[in-house]
């Protein structure tokens, strides 16, 4: 179990060292740093100046060296357009995108799944063919459109919820919450339903399939030949084993759910790495497209390492086949 | 003559498919006394896994019960509300499948399903429950019970997961147990142990068994009578040294002479020619009559009923008011 964990920790790190070098080499091929931060009237003594003392004249190995260990310290540079370190604004802006997407997975987990088990059970009742039609809607309608047609109807319409930030936030630590105001409540609402729709549908899907499948297997219907309750039949021995294939694809989408969230969060105004990426990528701002690139990654080897150990806590037959190949 | 433990006359199961209703089971009949074992034997598709489903109440839509009645100790099951059926199954009549490998649900130990199984239908403490989960185990067979009750059913093998299935079916204590094709699935040198400790089981607790397989070995070793069944109808039924030394159903002669004997005689086996029908093509009066040998007129237009014959009963027409030996 032990070494299980270490073998898919050192994958984890390889995977991470990939994701450096790329990140590394956009500083290299998507033009001169030095063009962007100065302006047309700058000098060539000048631009050397600047250059060297930004290390750009450096070996490329000594150069990826730096990057790799200034990265490992979570160190990423100055931003081009803020003139403010890397590190900085994106610790500022992570609350606000991770709270966006632990709730967006949360809404996506609880209603998928209750969705999903429903319509497995109750499969020719009217309010699942409701959940059908509601999970194609979900699958094919593009983000952007859902969250705006949302703000069409909630903010300008109805005017019940607001239609861009993140309401009024309190301070813990360095961490911002916008979870105990009211108003930081009502304004993650739209937010999170946006980002989770499309989760929620695959969930819903896929929980329906597994539990449509499982109900089939033998030991269901020896189940029911020991009398066990409908109750403990769907939810204590059905239930449990469609987790898997949930737990792998919830925890693999939490990763796109913060990817996604950049569409998410420019549509609503969100104030998270999402937006911050966008304006970077319209400034052609490096330091902060690369440091983002390296953050989302290291999230998503971060949970996927966490899905792999998890399957060993559900599924018993894993944890002895673990033990043993290793 | 005290009431008979299962007692099941005049069933019939359709499946409704998209070409009309398909009748499984037309019309069988049969009793198991206390204790008794009944060996249930037929090709495949003959019905006999359908008559066991039926007994415990799990034929799943599209197939449903219409005709006839079930009754458990006198008790009329067929028709009871979906709640009261299920406490009878687990409960008074235990259940043993073909796949000990897929029987049980693969993500529990095996002490917790017999223990949840014990606690659904005996009122017991968690402690009760695990101890006596203990004793089934050990009843059936296991070694070292107290450490193999928290073992996850893949780390047992095929012949010891049936043995845990086994003891889940008589944790209850029911009076009766179907038990279809329990052996199927197993090597052959398990499938004498697990014969062998089904029928202990049988004859320790008075509990009476309804023994569903193909193998016309495992019926003659373990019942006392049987029932030959053949496209969804009771062809023959009677004591089980009777049927296999003189059967009477050409069918069951049939089968009779393809059980190959230690003997040595150098003989070829029979073979009965042909299939069995498909349900949506059962001929006109005796289903068996294109396979029949002996077939005459009246069997492809008469359906036969059973007939009484010393020990046995006989769906037959050559034995009805025609001189048994002209049918000879």
């Amino acid at each position: 179990m032990l070494a299980f964990t270490l073998r898919r920790a050192i994958q984890a790190v390889g995977v991470m060292i990939a994701v450096g070098i790329i990140s590394f080499s956009m500083f290299r091929f998507a033009g001169d740093p030095v063009n962007q931060m100065v302006g047309m009237d700058t000098s060539g003594a000048e631009r050397a100046a600047i250059r060297k003392s930004l290390g750009l004249d450096d070996p490329v190995i000594v150069q990826f060296g730096r990057y790799v260990g200034n990265a490992a310290q979570f160190k990423f540079g100055v931003s081009y357009q803020f003139r403010l370190p890397v590190t900085n604004l994106l610790m500022e802006r992570m609350p606000a995108t991770l709270e966006l997407a632990i709730c967006a997975t949360i809404f996506a987990m609880v209603t998928g799944i209750l969705m999903g088990v429903y319509s497995a059970l109750r499969r020719d009742s009217w309010l699942s063919h409701i959940f059908q039609a509601v999970s194609l809607v979900g699958i094919s309608l593009p983000t952007f459109l859902i969250g705006i047609l949302m703000i069409y109807l909630f903010s300008v319409t109805l005017g019940w919820l607001p239609s861009f930030g993140r309401g009024d936030v309190v301070h813990i630590g360095w961490w911002t919450t916008g979870l105990l105001t009211l108003s930081g409540l009502k304004a993650l609402i739209m937010p999170s339903i946006t980002l989770g729709l499309f989760q929620m549908t695959l969930i819903m899907r896929l929980v329906r399939a597994e539990m449509l499948e499982v109900m089939r297997t033998d030991y269901i219907r020896f189940a029911r030949a020991r009398g066990l309750t409908t109750r403990a039949i769907h939810f204590g021995h059905a239930l449990r084993n469609t987790m898997v294939p949930v737990i792998t694809v919830a925890g693999l989408q939490f990763g796109s759910v913060i990817a996604f969230a950049i569409i998410t969060e420019t549509v609503f105004q969100w104030p998270g790495m999402g937006l911050l990426f966008v304006q970077a990528v319209q400034n052609v701002d490096i330091p902060i497209m690369a440091a983002y690139l390296m953050m989302v990654s290291l999230i998503f080897v971060t949970i996927n390492l966490m899905v792999d150990i998890l399957y060993t806590i559900v599924d018993p037959r894993l944890r002895s086949t673990v033990s043993r190949a290793h | 003559m005290t009431e008979p433990v299962l007692s099941v006359r005049n069933l019939q199961v359709e499946f409704a498919s998209r070409r009309g209703t398909l009748r499984a089971i037309d019309g069988v009949s049969f009793d198991i006394a206390k204790g008794e074992v009944l060996g249930v034997v037929g090709e495949s598709g003959a019905g006999k896994s359908v008559t066991g489903l039926s007994v415990i109440g799990l034929i799943d839509p599209p197939g449903r019960i219409s005709g006839g009645e079930i009754r458990l100790s006198g008790l009329r099951i067929d028709n009871l509300p979906p709640e009261e059926l299920r406490r009878v199954r687990g409960k008074r009549i235990g259940m043993i499948f073909q796949d000990p490998l897929t029987s049980l649900n693969p993500l529990y130990r095996v002490g917790d399903q017999i223990i949840e199984t014990i606690r659904t239908h005996l009122n017991m403490s968690e402690t009760a429950a695990r101890r006596r989960a203990i004793d089934l185990l050990a009843e059936v067979g296991i070694p070292a019970p107290d450490k193999r009750i928290d073992g996850y059913p893949h780390e047992f093998s095929g012949g010891m997961r049936q043995r845990v299935v086994i003891a889940l079916a008589i944790c209850a204590e029911p009076e009766l147990i179907v038990a279809d094709e329990p052996t199927t699935a197993l090597d052959v040198s398990v499938q004498a142990q697990i014969i062998s400790l089904i029928k202990r089981l049988g004859r320790d607790h008075g509990t009476a068994v309804m023994l569903v397989t193909h193998d016309m070995g495992v019926i003659a070793e373990t019942s006392d009578r049987v029932a030959v069944m053949y496209a969804g109808r009771v062809a023959e039924i009677g004591p089980v040294q009777d049927v296999v030394k003189n059967p009477l159903h050409p069918y069951a002669k049939g089968l009779m002479g393809a059980i190959p004997t230690l003997a040595g005689e150098d003989k070829r086996l029979v073979q009965i020619p042909g299939s069995m029908p498909r349900l949506s093509a059962i001929p006109r009066g005796c289903s068996f009559n294109p396979r029949c040998a002996s077939a005459f007129d009246r069997c492809r237009i008469d359906r036969p009923e059973p007939l009484p014959r010393g020990t046995q009963s006989v769906a037959c027409h050559l034995y009805d008011s025609v001189p048994a030996e002209s049918a000879a």
